[in-house]
């Protein structure tokens, strides 16, 4: 049964599965995706993650074969499928509205792709009835889509994209018409069946919460391009540039000017503070950088920090700011606070509320020292 | 306390006000159908049983001396139903009427279809021209085939001007032309329907449907057709109910072989006076066709066809 679900045998870890090759797409001489190559490994989640027009669902139609790449090639599990058409690709996709047949019942639904294979009967009720257990809706098998609820339907629609032991699955926003309770626990459902079933999966989402939970890698797009991939954490710690910085969670920006440039250290002098940070950059003296620091780094507290608290004293005296405490939202599992810098800057920071820092609570208008390590700073040039 | 009170009752005055507005709303409808629908088909049926005294009908109902009599003269029916011509007129417009929708889809589904998946901004064009033939009388524009069709008409006189042919084909007072013109009137009403619901049909569908492995020709069939159902079944309700009784195009463009009930009830009207027959004709149509369909369209209804599309 297992064998059926994934419809595949294992592997070659290090070869890629899908190769995306200079891909562009232009309409009427506009580049929605601009030369954009990647490989992706097999049974590996890739999120394209980009605001509205950044090219990522021309990207993902691509792949499904409803838009046909002006250049480039796309090649899955060693066969060059760019110029197939959608229905003779073994790949299928999950579209953001789940595009439920309303006339067919859900059973129908499920089967659809199965009797355009010409699989016997048995064999599809067979097929359709392990789908519908495993995304657990046999008792709906007979309803119409519009009596299912928008999570039901939702599975519905992976049930029926799933049943064809595609070689790669597609997901359109796959969980944006749910709303963010349903989406918090249907993500982990998600990929849950897409890892137990092993299928490569190539999603596009504009949530970036969305797509650090559910993908192995992000791909963060802008303009028609790739700005940056990488897994979830190194996009989140150490973003390649400002827009991904800004896109990918909350931020806040330095600005200033290279003052040390040794390989091992740089020092970035901004009005706020003399910035030290811990490894070597790509840039020259006197370079306008901006320095990206999330704030959950960011450190408050009544008195200067001490030697004890700091990474290493080399950093005496840097990555200090005083202010004074603006505002404070309260958000339950954690609390942010807007400190506004002597210097007119107001910067974020947020605190997690364990038990143990409720000794020494802020209030608004305190003055506190925000300070923070070398190491948690991204330099980020323009 | 007091103001509460006050809001409340406001509250519900403001209620039976939109109740109002919202009852005579419906009102309309309701009373038009009443007027202009019920009471006349009421007054033929009466007409239709009554006994013919002259120009004198008799009452149903009369109350003599302490005794109700009443008169219900069935003889009309058992008539129709035994003459062959009527029975024959029947057939006859339910086969013309099925031939005109039968053709009138076949014409009218790919010309809706191609408006619906038209440019956006040319449809309101597209839907101008379809409703262009309706700013010119409809008299007019059926006896325009005359000119059309005739021995000595255009279409004949190319052809014989071609040398295709050395006499006239006799196409005028056929079943040819009266399905012509049949069709020509009618499908417009075939399109609209069919238009709105493939206009909004979700393109995604036939996107999913290739998705998941279904040829262009298959999606097609296994989802634009399922989903406009309701338009092809609205649209051939609104041919075939009026083709049934069709009285005007039969009269200019048909033949001798070209019975139906519309050209029967003319003649028993005004031809032989007999408007307890020509009652009775109109009544069996209603009720031997129309009743059947509208039972069936809400059996459609009812099916779920209707439901979420």
């Amino acid at each position: 049964m297992a064998e059926t679900i994934s419809g595949s045998k294992s592997s070659v870890n290090d070869s890629s599965f899908l190769r995306i090759d200079r891909l562009s797409k232009h309409f009427d001489e506009v580049a929605a995706v601009d030369n954009v190559s990647i490989d992706i490994q097999k049974g590996e989640i890739f999120a394209l993650l980009g605001s509205s027009g950044c090219g990522k669902s021309t990207l993902l139609r691509m792949l499904a074969g409803f838009e046909m790449p002006s250049l480039g090639n796309i090649f899955l599990d060693g066969a060059d499928i760019a110029k197939m058409p959608p229905y003779e690709r073994p790949i299928n996709m999950m579209f953001q509205s789940y595009a439920l047949f309303p006339h067919l019942t859900v059973w129908e639904n499920v089967a659809f792709g199965l009797k355009r294979d010409g699989m016997p009967k048995e064999q599809i009720a067979e097929r359709v009835d392990t789908m519908l257990g495993i995304v657990k809706l046999k008792p709906y098998a007979k309803r119409k889509p519009h009596q299912l609820s928008g999570g039901q339907q939702q599975r519905v629609a992976l049930a029926r994209c799933l049943a064809k032991s595609p070689k790669l699955l597609l997901l359109d926003e796959p969980l944006g018409a749910l709303d963010r309770k349903l989406r918090e626990q249907t993500q982990f459902e998600l990929v849950n069946i897409i890892k137990k079933v092993g299928v490569t999966c190539v999603m596009v989402t504009h949530d970036q919460e969305e797509a650090m939970i559910m993908a192995d890698r992000i791909a963060v797009m802008q303009e028609g391009k790739f700005l940056q991939v990488g897994h979830p954490t190194q996009i989140y710690e150490t973003p390649s540039c400002l827009f991904v910085a800004g896109f990918i969670g909350d931020v806040n920006l330095f600005k200033g000017t290279v003052e040390v440039d040794q390989p091992d250290h740089v020092i970035i002098g901004s009005p706020e503070c003399k910035h030290y940070v811990s490894h070597g950059i790509t840039g020259t003296l006197g370079m306008e950088v901006s320095i990206g620091l999330r704030p959950e780094k960011i450190c408050l507290q009544k008195h200067e920090p001490t030697d004890d608290q700091r990474e290493s004293p080399s950093e005496r005296g840097f990555n200090v700011s005083q202010g004074t405490i603006d505002g404070i939202a309260y958000f339950g599992k954690f609390t942010l606070f807007h400190v506004k810098l002597d210097s007119g800057m107001v910067i974020k920071a947020s605190r997690e509320n364990a038990a143990r820092h409720e000794e020494h609570t802020l209030e608004r208008g305190e003055r506190v020292y925000a300070w923070w390590d070398g190491s948690d700073v991204v330099v980020l040039t323009n | 306390m007091d103001i509460a009170k006050r809001v409340e009752k406001n509250g519900f005055l403001r209620f039976l006000k939109r109740d109002w507005g919202k009852r005579s709303v419906i009102g309309i409808p309701y009373v038009f159908l009443i007027v202009f629908f019920s009471l006349p088909f009421l007054v033929v049926l009466k007409l239709s049983v009554s006994e013919a005294d002259g120009i004198h009908y008799e009452d149903l109902a009369s109350y003599v001396d302490g005794i109700v009599n009443i008169k219900i003269k069935l003889s009309n029916y058992i008539f129709l139903s035994t003459d062959p011509l009527y029975v024959e007129t029947y057939w006859s417009s339910v086969k013309f009427a099925t031939i005109n929708t039968v053709i009138c889809l076949i014409i009218g589904y790919p010309f809706a279809y191609f408006m619906a998946r038209s440019a956006p901004g040319i449809r309101p064009a597209l839907l101008m021209l379809v409703s262009l033939p309706f700013w010119t009388s409809y008299l007019l524009r059926v006896y325009a085939w005359k000119g059309l069709l005739d021995d000595h008409g255009v279409f004949n006189n190319i052809l014989m001007w071609a040398h295709l042919i050395d006499e006239p084909i006799k196409m005028m007072h056929t079943g040819f032309s009266m399905t012509i013109g049949m069709v020509y009137t009618y499908v417009p009403f075939m399109i609209l329907p069919l238009y709105a619901t493939l206009v909004k049909m979700d393109l995604r569908l036939l996107e999913a449907a290739k998705d998941l492995g279904a040829t262009p020709w298959k999606a097609f069939w296994l989802v634009t057709v399922p989903l406009s159902k309701n338009g092809i079944v609205a649209g051939s309700m609104l041919v075939f109910i009026p083709s049934v009784g069709e009285y005007v195009i039969p009269e200019l463009l048909g033949g001798p072989s070209t019975l139906m009930i519309g050209r029967v009830l003319w003649d028993e009207f005004f031809s032989n006076n007999d408007w307890a027959m020509a009652s009775s004709v109109a009544v069996t149509m209603v009720g031997l066709i129309l009743i059947p369909l509208v039972i069936f369209n809400k059996y459609q209804a009812d099916s779920g066809g209707a439901k979420g599309v």
